[in-house]
């Protein structure tokens, strides 16, 4: 491996403005998606089509107080933001865009961006807590369990991939499935009968990781105003926001390289980094779509879903898969 | 076990059915209006405050300044004043204010005068920080719009 200087500083300043981008103008998709599903045009007066938007909002974000409500944590209240933020972005590091971009090769990468995705929830946790606020509080507690509970489907889906593919290196996983969508895990019914399923609840789990409606539960606005944001103002709030759009960009980036056959073409044409990015912006508008559709769950509900339906769903198909590539 | 299979399923499908509606939404038309840039076309019979009609021919006013619409509003919004110049055998209109902040568009005023010299505008685009902008000078109103 080239070992310059120069490789790390590239990659850092390429990944920085390739987060930087999304959790500002996925903001702008997000608006205008909203827009048109409501038959509504979205942002149209900053620039072209509201293309300026993120821009504005990103200088009215910094322009604002940092204002530190008295009574709070003062060093967890600063701390919170700043951890919401990072693990998304260290998780880019592993992401393997294409077979060539990666930022460094881990072996163990599928490991470390579920450990780093856990720290995220801690953001949430320690901003509602520091908070002093009910409000805050109850969002906090409500944020770690439901996360909690998503988790546990989530890492057995995962566990059926790393048997089928052997290695817990993204980069091989994505290696496992090039040439062709019948390659890819979704679809491979030689290894397990219900691979659509589990790409399902990889997928619904990863929109309750996200904290993303019908499950934003952490931030229901019409019982707990913000939840774990309520106290943040400026770039405390705007810290928490490109977070958020930055672990969706993760999360979309996990279903594709697991599911989807990473930066490979369904028909083995060009394969390349493209095709990845356009796999992860459809998943992102299905984000959208998603939360655009359904109307927030109620807590028990959501809890249900998890320990009903999605884990037995996932401890079934891990023993089916065991079975497939014991006989197989 | 049936029940949680019905769940399931049934939950699966109305899912897909939601998915199905928003993404049929999302190819047809805006149906906002853009308002600024784009006007509304206002309705006939639209009620924003009262204005004068002029006679088309002699491009005066057609008030011939009886005071009946001054005497039917129930709110007492409107105050005229005419003038008889000299050697003129009629009044001639030399002021009329129309006070909107008591003005209930109740359309007396229209209906009381006999010679359809008021009507309802299609003023829509009123806004104000200050009372006293509400009250209108009617007669300059009409001198400006020519």
């Amino acid at each position: 491996m080239d070992t310059s200087i120069w490789r790390p500083i590239i990659y850092l300043v390429c990944f920085m403005a390739f987060a930087g981008l999304n959790a500002a103008y996925l903001g702008w998709c997000e608006r205008k998606g909203a827009g048109r599903i409501q038959r509504r045009t979205g942002p149209m007066e900053v620039g072209f089509h509201g293309l300026l938007q993120p821009l504005a909002d990103g200088l009215k974000l910094m322009t604002k107080q940092l204002l530190v409500p008295e009574g709070v944590d003062q060093i967890l209240f600063r701390i919170a933001p700043i951890l919401a933020m990072i693990p998304a972005l260290t998780s880019m590091v592993v992401i393997p865009f294409s077979d060539n971009i990666q930022g460094r090769a881990v072996e163990l990468s599928v490991l470390m961006l579920f450990a780093l995705a856990s720290i995220g929830m801690i953001a949430i946790l320690i901003g509602g807590w520091a908070s002093a606020n009910k409000y805050a509080v109850i969002s906090a507690a409500r944020a770690v369990s439901q996360n909690l509970a998503y988790e546990i489907p989530m890492l057995l889906t995962v566990i059926t991939i790393v048997m089928i593919t052997g290695s817990m290196n993204l980069q091989d996983i994505a290696m496992d499935q090039q040439g062709g969508f019948w390659h890819w895990n979704i679809f491979r019914f030689d290894k397990s009968i219900f691979m659509p399923v589990s790409f399902l609840i990889f997928f619904i789990c990863s929109v309750a990781e996200t904290n993303r409606a019908p499950f934003d539960m952490a931030e229901a606005e019409s019982e707990l105003i913000a939840g774990f944001m309520t106290e943040y103002g400026s770039m405390g709030f705007g810290l928490f926001m490109m977070g958020e759009y930055l672990n969706i960009v993760v999360g979309a980036c996990l279903t594709t390289i697991l599911f989807l056959g990473g930066w490979s073409c369904p028909f083995g044409l060009f394969p390349g980094v493209w095709w990845f990015l356009i796999k992860i912006y459809i998943l992102i508008f299905t984000f959208i779509w998603v939360r655009w559709t359904y109307p927030r769950t109620q807590v028990y509900k959501l809890l249900n879903l998890s320990w009903k339906i999605l884990i037995p769903f996932s401890m079934v198909n891990l023993l089916v898969t065991a079975a497939f590539i014991k006989v197989f | 076990m049936s029940a949680y299979w019905n769940d399931v399923f049934g939950g699966a499908k109305s899912l897909a059915i939601g998915l199905s509606i928003t993404a049929r939404e999302f190819f047809k038309p805006v149906i906002t209006m853009q308002y600024p840039w784009e006007v509304p076309e206002i309705p006939e019979r639209y009620r924003g405050h009262i204005e004068l009609v002029k006679n088309e021919k002699t491009g005066k006013p057609k008030c011939i300044c009886c005071g009946m619409c001054m005497r039917s509003c129930p709110s007492g919004c409107i105050s005229l004043v005419g003038k008889k110049p000299e050697g003129e055998k009629k009044k001639v209109l030399t002021k009329y204010e129309l006070d909107f902040t008591k003005c209930s568009l109740c359309g007396s005023c229209i209906e009381s005068c006999n010679f359809g010299a008021i009507r309802f505008s299609k003023d829509y685009n009123l806004a104000s920080t200050r009372k006293e902008d509400y009250v209108f000078d009617l007669l300059k109103r009409l001198e400006e719009q020519g």
